[in-house]
């Protein structure tokens, strides 16, 4: 494989990993990360609370506006062996940010990569995805199964 | 002019522990917590983020608890808060087409790819009180059937394939976005100006000026094309890490408005578009978006534009709830030497006009006795 297209799985990779971290819970993050015993870690900038403008598009698919500004909490760490990591996710809870920094380092290395996705990224994508399955099984409930009705004799 | 009002900080200091006690209510009674606010009170809660323009559940869940449940000052009070914090940047527009969606809905297609989902929705209740809400009440649990993994096309782009309607106007090359909070709005202003404007604008106000354009006011004949609820991923090209990072999902809701053609000895007639979106479950706010969007296009669709929902200065200028009341309310705070000033004027008036009717008295008089 040559660097580009390294380069480019890793990015996918923690991308995926991102997408998954988002969504959990910084106590769910925390216990599985006290599951695997870390290396060792500093912040690299500490855990920030700011916004971030929200844009939609014009007709959904048009051109960019501003609809709105979401809080957002971002933070970096670097591990020992040098990787660095960040962290953004909405809302305003820094460890969360933080936690997320770690694990997106962890993804990084070569040392804990696999572990982090499996003891970390795999089961919370699984809980993720039962929980937008139930809640896609729901909305399909309702969903209006048209009829005609018959009229006259026939 | 306003004056200090020396004397009264005891009176004020007092006002607001008398605030905080009403707020409270009575003791007995068990407080409200921001998650019971932000679970059972949800619409509010869209509602302060939408008009707030900050999309963060749990702050708009404390400013209603503060504000005692009025949420055009808990929406004072977002738009306060976003101050205290930097701007890291925009996220990356967000994919509506790809919301998981809870409820989607189409007025103007029965059979729509994806099908009609009805989701939680007041429509085809009854509006009868439900006194066994009261208390103690346990829903039962949700319906469900099995999801389908078909994609939910918006039912304007499956219209736009046979070019029945318009497509949405793409951004310019480098052009930049309006941003309203940034610089002051100039007129006329642009689509994106006007969209984010009209996002955070007043549920009621727009409700209003939508409402007039269906009653004759600058009518424009408009159809539910769809409007959808879910959520939408958001992705934060976060320079530090050079790529596009996923920060979670937002709730939005989306309304596309279908209205009558336009066309032109060079184009054929298609139905033209208004465009709502809002945060959280926002439907009437989405809606009313639409038709007012609709309507305030009138110039660049060569539309007579003599109602008020088509005119741009008179609804952008009046649509933020925060500029509104903080100018009606300021009228309650102290104007002594304003009306000071006000009543010399008068009295002096008043006193020419006395003195003219005495003179003129005594005129009629001379005349009387002349006569």
């Amino acid at each position: 494989m040559d660097s580009v297209s390294q380069h480019n799985t890793q990015q996918a990779q923690r991308q995926a990993a991102m997408a998954v971290l988002a969504h959990a819970e910084a106590g769910e993050i925390a216990a599985r990360l006290r599951t695997i015993s870390l290396p060792g870690h500093q912040d690299l900038r500490a855990p920030e609370n700011g916004l971030v403008m929200l844009r939609g598009r014009v007709g959904g698919d048009g051109a960019p506006f501003n609809l709105g500004e979401a809080t957002v909490s971002r933070a970096a760490v670097r591990l020992v062996s040098g990787e660095v990591g960040f962290g953004y996710t909405l809302g305003r809870n820094s460890e969360k940010a933080r936690l997320i920094a770690l694990c997106d380092a962890l993804v990084q290395s070569r040392d804990f990569g696999a572990a982090v996705e499996r003891a970390i990224i795999a089961p919370l994508r699984e809980q993720l995805m039962v929980r937008r399955k139930r809640q896609a099984e729901q909305a399909a409930a309702t969903k209006v199964d048209f009829y005609t009705m018959v009229r006259g004799e026939g | 002019m306003y004056v200090a009002v020396k004397g009264g900080e005891r009176a004020i200091e007092n006002a607001h522990r008398l605030l905080a006690d009403a707020r409270r209510g009575d003791q007995s009674v068990p407080e409200l917590s921001l998650d019971q606010i932000s679970e059972q009170l949800g619409l509010a809660v869209d509602r302060v983020m939408s008009e707030g323009s900050l999309y963060d559940r749990e702050l708009a869940a404390l400013a209603i608890k503060q504000a005692r449940g009025d949420l055009i000052e808990a929406i004072f009070l977002a738009r306060a808060f976003r101050a205290t914090l930097p701007r890291f940047g925009a996220s990356e527009p967000v994919d509506t087409g790809a919301m998981r969606v809870r409820r989607r809905v189409s007025a103007t297609f029965k059979d729509i790819p994806g099908g009609q989902i009805l989701g939680p929705t007041f429509d085809y209740t009854h509006r009868l009180l439900d006194p066994s809400l009261a208390e103690g009440f346990v829903p039962e649990a949700p319906a469900t059937s099995e999801a389908s993994t078909a994609p939910t096309p918006r039912v304007t782009d499956i219209l736009g394939r046979d070019g029945l309607i318009e497509s949405s106007p793409q951004a310019e090359e480098g052009a930049t976005i309006g941003d309203l909070t940034r610089e002051p709005l100039n007129f006329p202003a642009d689509r994106d100006l006007r969209l984010q404007n009209l996002a955070r604008g007043d549920e009621g106000f727009l409700l209003a000026m939508g409402y007039s354009t269906q009653r004759g006011y600058g009518r424009n004949h408009p159809f539910v094309g769809e409007i959808r609820f879910g959520e939408v991923e958001v992705e934060f090209v976060g320079e530090d890490v050079g790529f596009a990072v996923p920060l979670g999902a937002i709730e939005l809701t989306e309304c596309q408005m279908v209205n009558q053609f336009k066309g032109s000895a060079t184009e054929a007639p298609c139905f033209t578009r208004g465009y709502g979106l809002a945060f959280g479950q926002s439907e009437r706010k989405t809606m009313s978006m639409a038709l007012v969007d609709r309507a305030l296009r009138a110039r660049e669709l060569g539309e007579e534009a003599l109602a008020p929902a088509q005119d741009e200065e008179f609804v952008l200028s009046h649509s933020d709830n925060v500029q509104a009341t903080g100018f009606v309310e300021h009228l309650k705070l102290p104007h002594y030497v304003d009306f000071q000033s006000e009543l010399g004027l008068l009295r002096k008036l008043r006193k020419e006009f006395a003195e003219a009717s005495l003179e003129a008295d005594a005129s009629d008089g001379m005349k009387e006795a002349a006569e």
